[in-house]
C-alpha cells in the first residue's frame, strides 16, 4: 500500500480547497441562510407542521443534502477533471499507485470538504430553528455515505467529461432537479397519488428521507430501504470507477 | 561509475521486446520495437515528428497501453510489477503540463509522495538548488517562464530519486542558450549515475550529449549504436581534389572512379566508404597524375550525424 501517495494526493487536494476556502464555504452557507429566510421564516410560518415537525426544521436535512450533493460532485469532479485538462494527470498515471490509492486520496479530500460544509450548514441552521437529532449515529452514517458516494459520482463525471460544459451538465440538469423533487421541501404525502408513485423512482428521495428520519423519525420510505439504496449507490459508483481505471477509460490510449 | 565497466557489458536496465502499438484509429505507431538501454548511459532517440518517440516513452511509463510486446525496467515487468518498475522511473513529459496555482516546492513534494517516498524538504530543496530553482521555491508554477517550467518538471521527475530518467524533447522550442543550459543539467545528472533517455529531433543535440543514438522513423528503430561507431559505420568520407587548371569534363581514364566535377571545373569529389579495406585513394591519385591533371590541394571531410539521419529516414520512406 502506497500510503505516501494517498497522503500526497489528499494534502494537495486539501491545499487546493484552502485556496478557494471562502467561495467553497461561503456560498453554501449563504444559500442555506437564504432558504431559511424565504422558506423557513417567510413562507414556513404559514405552513402547518409536517408529521409534527415545524416546517423550518423539516427542511434542514433536505437543505443539507442539497449542498452536500452539489459540493461533493463539484469538488471531486473538478479534482480529477482539472489535471486531465492541464495534462498533469500524467503524473498520477505514471506513479506506482493503485486505483484504490488514487480514489482514497481524491475522494477522501472531496468527502472531507463536504463534511465540513455539512457541519457548517447544520450550525447555521441551528440559529434559525430548533434542531433535534434523534439518531446521531445514523445521521453521521448517512452523512458520510452520501459524501463518499457522491464524491465518487463526481469523480466519474470528472473522468468522463472532456470539456467544462459536460462537467456542469450532470449536476445542473440531473442532480439539482432530483434533489428538489426528492422531498427537500415537502413530504411526498403532500403530493397527488400519481406523483407520489413517480417520486418513488427518484433515488434521491430515499437518501433525503433516510437522512430526515435520523433527525426526526419521520420518513417517506422505510429507513432500511434508504440505507440499502444509499449503500448500493456507493458500491455502484465504486465499481464504475474501478472499471474506468482498469480499462484506462478516457485516461489511457 | 561508468569508468569501472563499459556500460554495455552489464544487464540492460530497460529491456524492450517486440513492442507494438496500434492506436484506436488504426494507426500503427510502433512496429516491433526491440531496445536495450544500459545503466548509466545517455541514449538519444532521434526521429522526426510522428516517428513514435512519445508513444514509446508513454508505454514504458504507463501512460499508454501497449498492443503487444514486453517491457522490463530493472528486471520488473512494467505492467505486472508496475509498482517496482515505476519506482525506478522519472518522466519529463513533452508538454509543459503543470497545475495553475501550485507552488514549486509543493508540486515537487507532491511528486515525491506519489512515488511512495516520505516527505523530505531538505532533499527537495537540494534538488531545487541543483536546478537553479531555489529562489522560485514559493512561486506559483504558472508565473514561471517556459525554461523554468521545464526545470520544475525535471525536479518533479527527480523528486523520488529515480534511476532512469526519460526526457521527451526537453529542448523543443527552447532557445539556444537554454538548450546549452539543459545539456549541462543532463550532464550533471549522468555524473550522478542516472540513466538518461532523451528524445529529440535536433541532430546536434544527439551529437552533443548522447553516448548512443537510436534513429526511429515511422514506428521502427532503423539503427542504434554508439554515437561514434554510428558515424564511422554509416558515415561517408569525401576527398576533394582541387585542380590547378579547370577542365571541361572528367578525362576518360578517370571515368570508372565515379568522381564528381564541380561547376567551375576545378575540383573533383571522390566519395568513399571509411570501413573499406582499400579505399582506392592511392590508385586514384596516381591516375589523376597520369591523366596529366595538376593538383593544387587535397582535403577530406566526414559526413555528420545529420547526413546519416537524413539518408536513413529518406531511404526508409
Ligand atoms: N492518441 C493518439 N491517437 C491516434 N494516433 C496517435 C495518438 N497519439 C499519437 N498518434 C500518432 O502516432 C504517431 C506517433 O506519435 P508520437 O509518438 O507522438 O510521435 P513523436 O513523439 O515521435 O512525434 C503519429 O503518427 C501520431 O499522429
Ligand atoms: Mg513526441
Amino acid at each position: 500500500m502506497n500510503t505516501e501517495a494517498i497522503k500526497a494526493i489528499y494534502t494537495a487536494e486539501m491545499r487546493r480547497t484552502r485556496n478557494t476556502l471562502l467561495q467553497s464555504i461561503a456560498s453554501p452557507v449563504l444559500s442555506t441562510c437564504l432558504y431559511f429566510i424565504v422558506f423557513g421564516s417567510a413562507i414556513g410560518s404559514r405552513i402547518e407542521s409536517v408529521g409534527g415537525v415545524s416546517y423550518g426544521a423539516f427542511i434542514v436535512p433536505g437543505l443539507m443534502m442539497l449542498s452536500l450533493l452539489t459540493q461533493s460532485i463539484s469538488n471531486a469532479s473538478f479534482g480529477i477533471f482539472f489535471p486531465k485538462f492541464t495534462g498533469t494527470v500524467y503524473e498520477v498515471l505514471s506513479a506506482p499507485v493503485s486505483f484504490f490509492e488514487v480514489i482514497v486520496g481524491y475522494v477522501g479530500a472531496a468527502t472531507t470538504k463536504s463534511l465540513i460544509i455539512g457541519v457548517i450548514i447544520l450550525i447555521t441552521a441551528s440559529f434559525f430553528v430548533d434542531l433535534r437529532i434523534e439518531h446521531p449515529f445514523w445521521m453521521l452514517a448517512f452523512l458520510l455515505m452520501t459524501c463518499v458516494a457522491f464524491s465518487l459520482f463526481g469523480f466519474i463525471i470528472g473522468l468522463w467529461a472532456d470539456n467544462f460544459e459536460k462537467l456542469q451538465l450532470v449536476p445542473l440538469l440531473i442532480i439539482t432537479p432530483l434533489v428538489f423533487l426528492g422531498g427537500t421541501f415537502y413530504s411526498i404525502d403532500m403530493l397527488p397519488p400519481l406523483w407520489q408513485k413517480i417520486s418513488l423512482f427518484n433515488p434521491l428521495l430515499y437518501l433525503i428521507s433516510g437522512f430526515r428520519w435520523s433527525f426526526y423519525e419521520v420518513a417517506d420510505v422505510n429507513v432500511v430501504l434508504s440505507l440499502t439504496m444509499t449503500a448500493g449507490f456507493l458500491l455502484a459508483c465504486l465499481l464504475v470507477v474501478w472499471y474506468m481505471f482498469k480499462t484506462g477509460y478516457k485516461l489511457k490510449q | 561509475m561508468s569508468e569501472t565497466k563499459p556500460a554495455h557489458n552489464r544487464a540492460p536496465i530497460v529491456k524492450i521486446r517486440g513492442l507494438t502499438k496500434t492506436y484506436g484509429n488504426g494507426h500503427s505507431a510502433l512496429k516491433d520495437v526491440n531496445l536495450d538501454i544500459h545503466e548509466g548511459e545517455i541514449l538519444a532517440v532521434l526521429g522526426p515528428n510522428g516517428a513514435g518517440k512519445t508513444t514509446l516513452i508513454s508505454i514504458i511509463c504507463g501512460l499508454v497501453n501497449a498492443t503487444g510486446g514486453s517491457v522490463t525496467v530493472g528486471g520488473y515487468d512494467h505492467v505486472k510489477q508496475y509498482r517496482q518498475s515505476r519506482e525506478l522511473i522519472g518522466l519529463v513529459p513533452q508538454e509543459l503540463a503543470l497545475g495553475a496555482f501550485e507552488l514549486v516546492e509543493n508540486t515537487v513534494a507532491l511528486s515525491r509522495g506519489l512515488f511512495g517516498k516520505p516527505r523530505n524538504p531538505e532533499f527537495v530543496n537540494s534538488l531545487l538548488d541543483k536546478l537553479s530553482l531555489v529562489d522560485k521555491a514559493d512561486s506559483p508554477v504558472n508565473r514561471l517562464s517556459g525554461g523554468m517550467k521545464r526545470r520544475v518538471l525535471i525536479a518533479k521527475a527527480l523528486s523520488h530519486e529515480p534511476r532512469v530518467l526519460f526526457l521527451d524533447e526537453p529542448t523543443a522550442g527552447v532557445d539556444v542558450e537554454l538548450r546549452k543550459d539543459m545539456w549541462a543539467v543532463i550532464d550533471e545528472l549522468r555524473a550522478d549515475g542516472v540513466t538518461i533517455i532523451l528524445t529529440t529531433h535536433y541532430i546536434e543535440e544527439a551529437e552533443a550529449i548522447a553516448d548512443r543514438v537510436g534513429v526511429i522513423n515511422d514506428g521502427e528503430i532503423l539503427v542504434i549504436d554508439d554515437k561514434q561507431a554510428l558515424m564511422d559505420k554509416l558515415g561517408k568520407k569525401q576527398l576533394v581534389i582541387e585542380l590547378r587548371e579547370s577542365i571541361a569534363s572528367i578525362p576518360a581514364p578517370l571515368e570508372h572512379y565515379s568522381l564528381q566535377l564541380n561547376s567551375a571545373g576545378d575540383a573533383l569529389t571522390f566519395t568513399y566508404d571509411v570501413r573499406a579495406e582499400r579505399t582506392g585513394i592511392t590508385q586514384l591519385l596516381n591516375a589523376v597524375q597520369s591523366a596529366g591533371l595538376g593538383l593544387k590541394d587535397l582535403s577530406t571531410s566526414q559526413s555528420s550525424l545529420e547526413d546519416i539521419f537524413v539518408n536513413l529516414v529518406a531511404a526508409d520512406s
